[in-house]
């Protein structure tokens, strides 16, 4: 049984397993009252399974109980940079969930899914517009996933060039997330890490000096992750595309700048966007997202499988390009997550799109100004979509970590921002208020943030052993590694 | 605002983006308001199939019986709108539903560790053909038919980069050790029930790993792969979590033996308990964190085991609730009413004149079925009579496969549909 502590359980110690009774049911199953067919050979047969038996209501308090250990952006202020923790429409879901999409099969013929179809080819449409990349695949299941597919496509041109055996290299930029060495990797490339610049963007003199017969492609994350905008890279492109490489441009912040300017204008390749951020569909606790690629003509016989046509006849089809790098899933992408995304452009339009970059940048500034002065602000000028500030001065003079700082602003009612990302800024915190945070709620987040700052001055244990209001204290993250219980197990129940 | 932040207007605010190109002309359809955009849509999912009518199409994607509670519970917004659990003390809902799915996942598949999902079937069979080619530092992974096309195709493009041969085997007897693994599916892609011991066996003779792509439904009524000796089961979620959506979300399954811990893609979720005893006295209480973190990308870069960050965690959780609505006996008693549907129809199919159910031994919720007439024709026929006739596989290599359209019948196909389909055949035949 679960230990028990004064003024309430220890309720992360009773799983679903340990809970209900032997005989509880949740749900029944309907009897088969036709002639039986003998099962096959006991070999093949399962003896026995373990499952929790809980009777419905037992499971529905569990539950309900566990989302009440959750914070989400329903529940309030979600700074967490890079991640776009925007407040997600409710009609997306609606819509999303309309019976006629819902029940769709992925095996059915087009004629009897031009619904679906159709959905995603305006989506298709409009990506191809808001990025000014000609050819989009909508495949792709995550931001992730749309990365190998591009560097899979850069793969396949270069092969079709004849280039691919000495083009063995991809540059990254040292403030990259970490999916794109990660994929580069998976693609069978080698990395090479580009520094950056004092002023946050990438350093010129080292991408020339790089940049030989050797590189296949320069991964650039624009706007970059310190919130700025990689000035001149309609230059590197230019650069990149006379060494005979490609442009890759990781559009995860691609919230910044929709509708202001393109990736396809300023000379990059092929790009990957997050739905789930850009286009706010919820997030899941950790997906579904979706992560099309948008490329140029010359890569877009190399896109993933399926694309989205419109046919001679007028019936919308899912079609294999002429070279595809081929299916990165079983059936089409996260369907569910695309229309959603496409209810998100209906609503808005171009002048929504734009109020929404405009917004979004508004509000990181604000934040940036009514911070400044108390963190440390690494690169010290106007940003776009997200501020990164240092928690250095804090840790040097009052020996208060970042870590610290992020868990006592739990405590104040908000999600911590990102911390210690990207690695180029010593004691990270990367704050990204997003476009639909109102003016009160950024100004409440800047005065916990201010006021955390005073306390480490004054009382650094308290920051030390935050958060203290939260469903639980902090977490030994190192003894879950060193001793990794990964699934329930009887024996433990009974300890 | 504006004034505060020191600028005249929201334009200034993007004066680092090139002048040249700013504010370029987008061909954007008008913005439209709620009621507008729930018309628009509502018109454009009318415009599919009416998923009333009868519809027999497996082969990847199978009709189930959701509980209810699934769906309300997962459509709770502290689930719905939360981010990936970077900060357990405040994500303990999400992480401690995901301990639940790598549990449920075990205790189905027979393995000792799970993560907490990749992104469908055929991306996460690809990933444990990467992983395979790790642990084994072999150059070739083995795909045994029947298996599901999509899988192949995937397996193929995510071993591209690292330069793997893939071959496609026909009998197991051409397994090899230059094979990092042998990958089996569970049914089969044309329904069969596969005895997995006799191919670990032989895979085990080569040094080579037995990856098998299980469907977890079928697996509440057959041996578990793991029993039977499999080193990394995959698998699809989706159908337990909820509608098909034209294919997704998606949820692939991953789970390994203990040894593959390290090696493993995608997040995992690991028990552990509060650094300090609570102020108020007490011990430590028990929570739950990311972990084994050192294999991913956003510590270990261009050296970890996959490049997945997000994945399909929501789709995760309506997976558990499901199962767990089920519990023990709901799973075995519904995978078993599955099977006597899928086997009463098939009966009633094959003493139909001219038609028969080519015999590949024992199998689950998918059997093909040949008729008088070529399968391209009795699946237009069946068209025109406002049925959706499975898929027609004559085109491949098995010799049951000949002229055969493969059609799935689970718990959740209506009584009435497959009388509809009988009465269809039996026009059909009559007519031929």
């Amino acid at each position: 049984m679960s230990a028990l502590r004064p003024g309430g359980e220890d309720f992360g110690a009773r799983l679903s397993f340990d809970r209900g009774g032997p005989g509880r049911r949740a749900v029944d199953v309907p009897t088969w009252t036709g002639e039986p067919t003998p099962l096959p050979d006991a070999h093949l047969l399962r003896d026995s399974l373990r499952l929790p038996e809980l009777s419905q209501g037992e499971l529905v308090r569990y539950y309900t109980a566990l989302s009440a250990r959750n914070y989400g952006i329903d529940s309030g202020t979600y700074p967490l940079g890079s991640c776009t923790m925007k407040y997600n429409p409710k009609v997306d879901d609606l819509v999303a969930s309309l019976p006629g999409f819902a029940a769709a099969h992925p095996q059915a013929p087009a004629e009897d899914a031009q619904g679906t179809l159709r959905t995603l080819l305006e989506l298709r449409r409009g990506l191809a517009e808001a990025t000014g990349l000609p050819a989009v695949s909508l495949a792709p299941a995550a931001g992730a996933q749309g990365e190998l597919a591009g560097v899979l496509m850069i793969t396949r041109a270069l092969e079709d060039r004849g280039e691919l055996e000495r083009r063995r290299r991809i540059l990254v930029p040292d403030s990259a997330h970490g999916t794109n060495p990660a994929t580069a990797a998976m693609a069978g490339f080698t990395v090479t890490q580009i520094p950056t610049a004092a002023d946050g963007s990438l350093d010129r003199a080292t991408i020339e000096e790089e940049l030989d017969e050797s590189v296949a492609a320069v991964m650039v994350t624009a706007p970059n992750t310190l919130g700025l905008w990689e000035q001149g890279i309609e230059e590197v492109a230019g650069l990149i595309h006379d060494a005979g490489a490609y442009l890759y441009g990781d559009g995860a912040n691609f919230n910044a700048i929709m509708g202001r300017v393109r990736y396809g204008d300023l000379g990059f390749d092929v790009v990957h966007l997050n739905l789930h951020k850009s286009f706010s569909t919820p997030h899941g606790g950790g997906g579904p997202g979706a992560g099309p690629v948008c490329c140029s003509e010359e890569l877009a016989p190399y896109l993933p499988t399926p694309v989205v046509e419109e046919c001679e006849d007028g019936v919308v089809r899912l079609t294999a390009p002429e070279r595809s790098i081929g299916q990165l899933q079983q059936f089409h992408g996260n369907v569910g997550v695309l229309i959603r995304a496409y209810a998100y452009m209906r609503a808005l339009g171009l002048e929504g799109l734009r109020a929404v970059s405009g917004q979004a940048v508004l509000n990181a500034n604000y934040l940036r100004v009514l911070l400044h002065g108390y963190y440390d602000l690494p690169y010290d000028r106007p940003v776009l979509h997200e501020v990164v500030f240092s928690g250095s001065r804090q840790r040097r003079e009052h020996g208060v970590r970042t870590y610290d700082i992020a868990k006592r602003l739990i405590d104040h009612g908000f999600h911590p921002p990102t911390v210690y990302f990207p690695l180029i800024v010593e004691e990270a915190l990367m704050m990204e208020p997003t476009e639909t945070e109102p003016p009160e709620a950024i100004e409440a987040l800047a005065e916990a943030m201010i006021a955390i700052a005073e306390e480490a001055e004054r009382d650094p244990d308290t920051l030390r052993a935050a958060p203290l209001t939260a469903p639980i204290g902090r977490l030994d993250e190192a003894r879950a590694a060193r001793r990794p219980v990964l699934r329930w197990q009887e024996a433990e129940a009974e300890e | 605002m504006l004034e505060r932040v020191g600028v005249a207007d929201l334009d200034a605010l993007f004066a680092d983006l090139p002048a040249a190109m700013r504010d370029p002309a987008i061909d954007l359809p008008p913005a439209l308001t709620e009621p507008e955009l729930i018309a628009l849509l509502e018109e454009r999912a009318g415009e599919n199939a009416d998923a009333s009518k009868p519809n027999f199409l497996g082969a990847g994607a199978y009709r189930r019986s959701i509980p209810a509670v699934a769906a309300h519970l997962t459509s709770r917004s502290e689930f719905v709108t939360a981010y990936t659990p970077y900060q357990p003390e405040i994500s303990q809902g999400t992480l401690q539903s995901a301990f639940e799915y790598q549990s449920v996942v075990c205790e189905l598949t027979g393995m000792n560790v799970s993560n907490t999902g990749l992104y469908d079937v055929a991306s996460a069979t690809a990933e444990a053909c990467l992983l395979a080619t790790r642990a084994t530092r072999r150059g070739a992974v083995a795909l045994l038919e029947p298996i599901h096309p999509g899988t192949i195709e995937v397996v193929r493009t995510y071993t591209r980069g690292a330069g793997l041969r893939v071959d496609i085997l026909t009998s197991v007897d051409a397994v090899s050790e230059e094979h990092a693994c042998l990958v089996v599916q569970q049914p089969d892609f044309l329904g069969a029930i596969v005895d997995l011991e006799p191919l670990a066996e032989a895979a085990h003779a080569s040094g080579v790993l037995l990856v098998t792509v299980a469907d977890p439904f079928a697996l509440g009524l057959l041996r578990s792969p793991g029993d039977a000796g499999a080193d990394i089961v995959t698998g699809e979620g989706r159908d337990l979590a909820g509608a098909p959506a034209f294919g997704g979300p998606s949820l692939g399954l991953f789970a390994a033996r203990t040894p593959f811990m390290r090696q493993m893609p995608g997040r995992i979720v690991g028990r552990t308990q509060e650094l300090h005893e609570p102020p108020e006295g007490g011990e430590p209480r028990t929570g739950y964190v990311l972990t084994l973190q050192a294999r991913e990308q956003f510590i270990r870069r261009e050296r970890a085991t996959s490049n997945v960050s997000t994945a399909q965690s929501l789709i995760a959780l309506a997976f558990t609730i499901t199962v767990q609505a089920l519990g023990p006996r709901g799973l075995r008693e519904a995978a078993d009413l599955c099977y006597q549907r899928a086997h009463d129809a098939a009966a009633r199919i094959a003493a139909l004149p001219g038609y028969e159910t080519p015999d590949r031994g024992p199998w689950f919720q998918e059997f093909l079925v040949r008729g008088p007439v070529r399968a391209a024709e009795l699946s237009q026929r069946l068209r025109e009579r406002g049925i959706g006739p499975g898929l027609d596989v004559s085109s491949r290599a098995e010799p049951e496969a000949r002229e055969a359209l493969l059609l799935a019948v689970t718990e959740a196909t209506p009584d009435a549909h497959v009388d509809a389909l009988v009465e269809a055949l039996a026009e059909i035949g009559a007519d031929a």
